[in-house]
């Protein structure tokens, strides 16, 4: 017999998106039901932290996003390591594959991402891994016991991550990276040749503008094999080319979707009552001025914030996220934000100073700033990411932006003078 | 809520408030001490920016909505419902600078030597904080509901 149970609010993903929104519907409504529904077994934790847990095996309770006591304390219901069926919008119930049946009045789709696993041979093999869940961590953990060498497929952040942890765990790190250069959606070629000179120091090869043909070793690992043939032994390989929005409970349904759940300046869908937020998501935009895909963890919280107030009754206005990303690997502190590698046309002016491991770069357009990259020196940069999050006209002093000595100062009078009051 | 509010046209830049800030973040509480003798070397909240005639002390704003928090990874950073004030949990900061790209104040400082962010934490133990209280010139003042017109007299 399939039970039926009944909420106000049902949220799908317990990681950024989903616990921002239930923190904002507890701030407007303390009683309403409130239930979580996760395929992952444990209580919110920070996904970025697995790369401390595959470098020193620290404990869950330690790499909590929230305390232990946060479900009974805000009164929500989880379903922990369940998974969601089938969604139907008309009839407001979601099915669990257990069987349950969840009537629901608000629905947040928080699902977040899926690691994109290319089509290579014997890419779903033992010994292969994605890098995005504690559980791939544990696995990843699992398999080296008399591991030597791993290989990382892809140098974005999720890739730096997994070598930063294997290195720690004394592994040989080779990372494969198909464009010219590491981290090429988030740094520009200067700041992007820094991180690959840190990532020398410690040791990690680096190989950029070549594809991985094939896994080699049949059954078990033994390595891979280059598009220009190469070889490469190893004994186990971090696939870690990025994520897809997780959308296919919205497949199907009247739910926009285009690369993500299409989402409002609201966090609400194109369907009433049902709103999405995070790596599933494709909301506004505020460098680029339309929806766009951001997977980060800040804008999972803050969009997730603002669905949670709208589907509390309180209207809310996303205001909007961007690319940001702040990184300390491998002892290199990296601030960068927005455009950083500006089109080859008009109406771009970069800025840009670099001495003694300090570069310091910021992208104009129309007067405003619309993309940083902070490399050493990265203390101030949230001044300029603020000016840029408020779409400031920076004509009149622009060139304090790189300067070495830039602080809240080097702003005009009016500006300072309002950050100071605030 | 309890915050410092800066009144530049009062603050000379002296940097007192950045020193004594220093000493009650340190272990021993002596200023000599913190500055000479203590290792790693404590780090004051509060900093003073000068640009010419121009001086005045930045520290956190202890925002109502503050991106820091909402930025944090780990949930390291936090906002007291009911003081107001932000706080980060030393155990579960890993120093990735989230919070520091996200503050548009420039407000956080990053500890190096213990690889995590350090920020003002509007002395719970005292009254009044420290940086107020040795300021020799009243240029930092306490509001406490969250207005500004006493710090700007």
């Amino acid at each position: 017999m399939t039970k039926i149970e009944k909420v106000k609010y049902l949220i799908i993903g317990n990681s950024a998106g989903g616990i921002g929104a239930v923190e904002a519907i507890r701030e407007i409504d303390k009683t309403g039901s409130i239930k979580i529904i996760s395929n992952e077994p444990y209580p919110t934790y920070s996904r970025p932290l697995i790369s401390k847990y595959l470098a020193s095996k620290c404990s869950l309770e330690s790499m909590l996003f929230r305390p232990p006591d946060f479900y009974e304390k805000n009164n929500i219901h989880t379903y922990l390591g369940k998974t969601v069926k089938r969604m139907d919008t008309d009839g407001h119930t979601v099915e669990l594959e257990e069987g349950k049946t969840i009537v629901w009045r608000k629905l947040l789709l928080a699902t977040g991402g899926l690691p994109i696993v290319p089509q290579i041979k014997n890419i779903n093999q033992r010994g292969v891994f994605t890098f995005i869940t504690l559980d791939d961590a544990k696995a990843i953990d699992g398999s080296l016991e008399n591991a030597d060498k791993a290989i990382v497929i892809g140098g974005g952040l999720i890739g730096i991550s997994a070598a930063e942890a294997l290195v720690k765990r004394g592994i040989k790190v080779t990372i494969v990276e198909m464009k010219e250069r590491i981290l090429n959606t988030i740094l520009d070629e200067q700041a992007s040749a820094m991180a690959e000179e840190a990532l020398r120091q410690a040791e990690v090869e680096v190989i950029t503008g070549h594809t991985v043909d094939k896994v080699t070793g049949e059954r078990k690992t033994k390595g891979v094999r280059l598009d220009d043939g190469k070889e490469i032994p190893c004994s186990l390989i971090v696939v870690a080319i990025g994520v897809v929005p997780r959308i296919e409970l919205a497949e199907g349904t009247e739910i926009k979707i285009n690369r993500g759940i299409v989402v409002d300046h609201n966090m609400a869908t194109s369907y009433p009552d049902v709103y999405s937020c995070g790596d599933a998501a494709e909301a506004y935009d505020f460098i680029y001025g339309t929806n766009r895909l951001t997977p980060i963890w800040p804008n999972a919280y803050i969009g997730g914030r603002t669905a949670g107030y709208n589907m509390a009754g309180m209207k809310a206005k996303y205001p909007g996220g961007t690319a940001m990303n702040a990184l300390n690997y491998f002892g290199l502190d990296i601030a960068t934000a927005g455009v950083v590698a500006p089109p080859d046309e008009n109406g771009y002016e970069v800025l840009a100073r670099q001495n003694d491991g300090i570069y310091k770069k910021v992208i104009l357009k129309d007067d405003s700033v619309v993309g940083m990259v902070f490399v050493g020196d990265i203390e101030k940069s949230g001044i300029v990411f603020g000016l840029m999050r408020d779409r400031v006209k920076v004509s009149g002093f622009k060139q304090e932006l790189v300067a070495d000595d830039f602080g809240l100062v080097s702003l005009p009078r009016d500006l300072w003078q309002e950050r100071l009051e605030h | 809520m309890r915050k410092v509010y800066v009144k530049e046209e009062a603050c000379i830049g002296c940097g007192l408030c950045q020193v004594y800030c220093q000493a009650e973040h340190s272990q021993s509480k002596d200023i000599v001490k913190a500055f000479k003798r203590e290792t790693p070397r404590p780090l004051p909240r509060i900093h003073v920016e000068r640009k010419g005639e121009v001086c005045f002390a930045v520290q956190c704003r202890q925002c109502a909505e503050p991106w820091c928090v909402y930025s944090c990874l780990t949930g390291a950073m936090r906002r007291d419902p009911i003081t107001g004030i932000v706080t980060v949990d030393d155990d579960k900061c890993i120093g990735c600078w989230t919070c520091i790209l996200a503050c548009p104040y420039g407000a956080l400082v990053r500890d190096e030597s213990r690889k995590l962010v350090s920020k003002c934490d509007s002395c719970p133990e005292h009254e009044v904080p420290v940086c107020i209280a040795n300021c020799p010139n009243e240029a930092l003042a306490l509001s406490t509901d969250g207005e500004n017109g006493k710090a700007r007299s």
